[in-house]
């Protein structure tokens, strides 16, 4: 066990992963000489070569596009985008073929691509430098996705998400990058997509998150006179049903909090899942926090666009007293 | 080392006209290479004109019509080893019959049917691109691919004039240029996207003056002439192998038949001109080439059709005895370690239908 940073086990996982099989390969903009704006892929370069950890010309479309083809010649593709924001280019490609090629060849040829980006507000940024675009990748077919919130699931999620044979798109947390700190395991380390992780147990009620909002539930949590559970999706697709389900049935009250804005936001598949399968199981309604309809702000108004410990405490506090 | 010199703009050509212009010749194509190239421009006017007629009868769906336009294919394809991969748009769905793949494969696809699904790695071929110049991007990650592994593959890409507008041809030809990846892109110039002329295209004198801006060469050839795309294509896959990174080709031809079968280019082409560009075709020019040169006689020819003729009735046939697809298919390749919930929406979908 070693005490690392969350995107210090970033970077650890792809030590260990790139270590591992010759065939992985890290590529985007100024992951090489630079080592990544947030030095998530520091050293790469040094210990792999300029063959192994690329700076690709600035074209996030083209970093995902000719991903598939290094697929195709049997190479296991890590694709940075720079920004959440700055990721839209890669769309295209993602939705065109990355998640449809599989099912294209009959399920001949596999496509191992793992798309990481940092992503979230509330790091005073300028614009689009904050969004939460997680509902695009988990909304497209053939597409896994994951979130951790932890330095241990950051690593333990990217090495699963760069050994599965489908595409996988790793959203990490930038918000806090730098102050989530834990015991990471040395060498290998997997966490299996699809399974959620019980952050902290309560028989009251439950608060459901990934990625930065995990911890803005564990302070509310902290401020609530109640026994509050925590669930920690860290898989949005594949989504663990099964530990949402068992929680909804023990507290029988659920707040879902998200970053993104609130229309057709993946809490909302939450509470769709909620209502076809734990009506019975539910005291009061499902709640969401979330993210405005609205642009992300200029971060002078971020904190009041970003879900807050207050805004949870308040959700909560509706479901306690229903 | 990228060239910055300014790409060709004269047109090559290599077959006369039987009059003023004196035919040429290709060093290394003798008749046995000219056969080739013939058998294959036949085989795919056969089949492309059998899916115009299987289309009407209501034996495939909508249907991507290529006609005039197996100079290109044909040409570039003779220029490539079985190790190369090729990606297609459309406009090329059926160039997997000249690596051997089944008539009925491709015309499944155009029917819709899951048999339509091939495994590129049994081809070197990637699948046909429906959305345009998205695959010029994973051409030249296969390219650049090999170029990591050291082997001496490389790839080609076909697309049209209209993918010259997409970020993705630019993003995917860029990215070849950096990365020194062995790649053919082939434009097939045939002057229309659907109803939109090049002139409201581009601003470019020549689209292959766009090679300049990746600093990498650019040719110019004559795209209704099988020869002179045969011998560029043969220049540029030599220059990727041999480390030089990628080539740009405008293949420069008319469409002179609608873009699809659901179109109707009545309403927007000059029907003088495509009159015109008909009575040249290109499978025409070669045969008057091939003749000149004592190649091709009367029996040969029809020996050829026929051959060509039966595998279209061997492919349709097959691909109309083709059972119905399982519902199961639609859950079953999309991911190779599904979710549970597929097995239930299955299940689910099987008990409605009574199946």
């Amino acid at each position: 066990m070693t005490d690392l940073y969350l995107v210090e086990a970033v970077n650890d996982a792809l030590h260990v992963e790139m270590d591992r099989d010759a065939n992985v390969m890290v590529m985007g903009e100024d992951v090489g000489r630079a080592g990544g704006v947030f030095r998530a892929t520091a050293g790469l370069r040094d210990r792999f070569g300029a063959d192994r950890c690329v700076d690709t010309p600035l074209a996030e479309a083209g970093i995902l596009g000719s991903a598939v083809g290094l697929c195709m010649a049997g190479f296991r593709p890590v694709c940075e985008m720079q920004y959440d924001a700055f990721a839209y280019p890669c769309l295209d490609q993602l939705i065109t073929h990355v998640g449809r090629y599989r099912w294209r060849t009959g399920g001949k040829m596999t496509f191992p691509i793992t798309i990481r980006m940092p992503y979230g507000g509330g790091v005073r940024a300028p614009e689009l430098h904050d969004d939460s675009p997680e509902t695009y990748y988990v909304h497209t077919p053939g597409i896994k996705v994951a979130i951790p919130s932890t330095p241990a699931d950051a690593k333990g999620l990217l090495a699963a998400a760069i050994r599965d044979p489908d595409p996988v798109v790793i959203l990490e947390p930038k918000l806090v990058y730098r102050t989530e700190r834990g015991e990471v395991p040395d060498g290998e380390h997997v966490v299996p997509l699809g399974k959620a992780r019980l952050a902290r147990e309560g028989f009251d009620l439950t608060l459901v998150a990934y990625g930065a909002m995990v911890r803005v539930c564990e302070k509310a949590a902290d401020e609530l006179d109640a026994s509050v559970e925590v669930l920690d999706l860290r898989s949005l697709k594949p989504l663990d049903e099964e530990a949402l389900l068992a929680s909804a049935a023990k507290t029988g009250r659920v707040v879902l909090v998200q970053e993104a804005p609130r229309t057709c936001g993946y809490a909302a598949e939450l509470a769709a899942i909620l209502a076809e399968k734990a009506l019975l199981d539910l005291q009061a309604p499902v709640l969401r926090v979330t993210g405005y309809d609205v642009p992300y702000p200029y971060w002078q108004l971020e904190d009041a666009y970003m879900p807050s410990v207050a805004r949870v405490v308040d959700a909560a506090r509706k479901l306690l007293d229903f | 080392m990228a060239s910055t010199v300014p790409a060709e703009h004269d047109l090559r050509r290599v077959i006369g006209d039987g009059d003023t212009i004196p035919d040429g010749e290709v060093e290394g194509v003798g008749e046995q290479e000219l056969l080739e190239l013939y058998r294959s421009m036949v085989l795919l006017r056969t089949y492309d004109e059998r899916s115009v007629v299987y289309h009407s009868q209501g034996r495939i769906g909508t249907y991507a019509i290529f006609w005039g336009h197996e100079a290109i294919q044909a040409g570039a394809f003779h220029a490539l080893d079985d190790e190369d991969w090729i990606f297609p748009s459309y406009r090329e769905s059926a160039i997997g019959l000249l690596r051997g793949m089944p008539a009925a494969t491709i015309l499944s696809w155009w029917r819709g049917h899951p048999a339509g699904w091939w495994n590129p790695a049994d081809y070197n071929l990637g699948s046909i691109c429906v959305p345009i110049a998205t695959q010029v991007p994973h051409a030249a990650g296969l390219a650049w691919g090999k170029r990591l592994r050291g082997e001496k593959a490389c790839a080609l890409t076909f697309f049209g004039d209209g993918a010259t507008s997409e970020g993705a041809f630019h993003e995917g030809a860029n990215f070849a240029a950096v990365m020194r990846a062995p790649l053919v892109l082939l434009c097939n110039n045939n002057q229309w996207a659907i109803s939109t002329p090049l002139s409201a295209q581009t601003k470019a004198e020549a689209l292959v003056d766009k090679a300049a801006g990746y600093g990498i060469p650019g040719v110019r050839v004559d795209g209704g002439d099988v020869l002179a795309v045969h011998e560029a294509t043969r220049e540029a896959v030599a220059r990727g192998r041999a480390g030089e990174g990628p080539t740009f080709i405008e293949a420069v031809t008319y469409r002179a038949a609608p873009h699809a079968t659901a179109d109707d280019p009545k309403a927007y082409i000059d029907l003088e001109r495509v009159e015109e560009e008909r009575a040249n075709e290109c499978l025409g020019r070669f045969e008057g080439y091939l003749r000149r040169q004592g190649v091709l006689h009367d029996d040969l020819e029809q020996a050829i059709e026929a051959e060509a003729v039966a595998a279209m009735r061997t492919g349709i046939a097959a691909a109309e005895a083709e059972p119905p697809a399982d519902i199961g298919l639609l859950f079953e390749h999309a991911f190779a370690d599904p979710p549970a919930s597929f097995e239930h929406d299955l299940a689910e979908l099987r008990r409605i239908l009574g199946d």
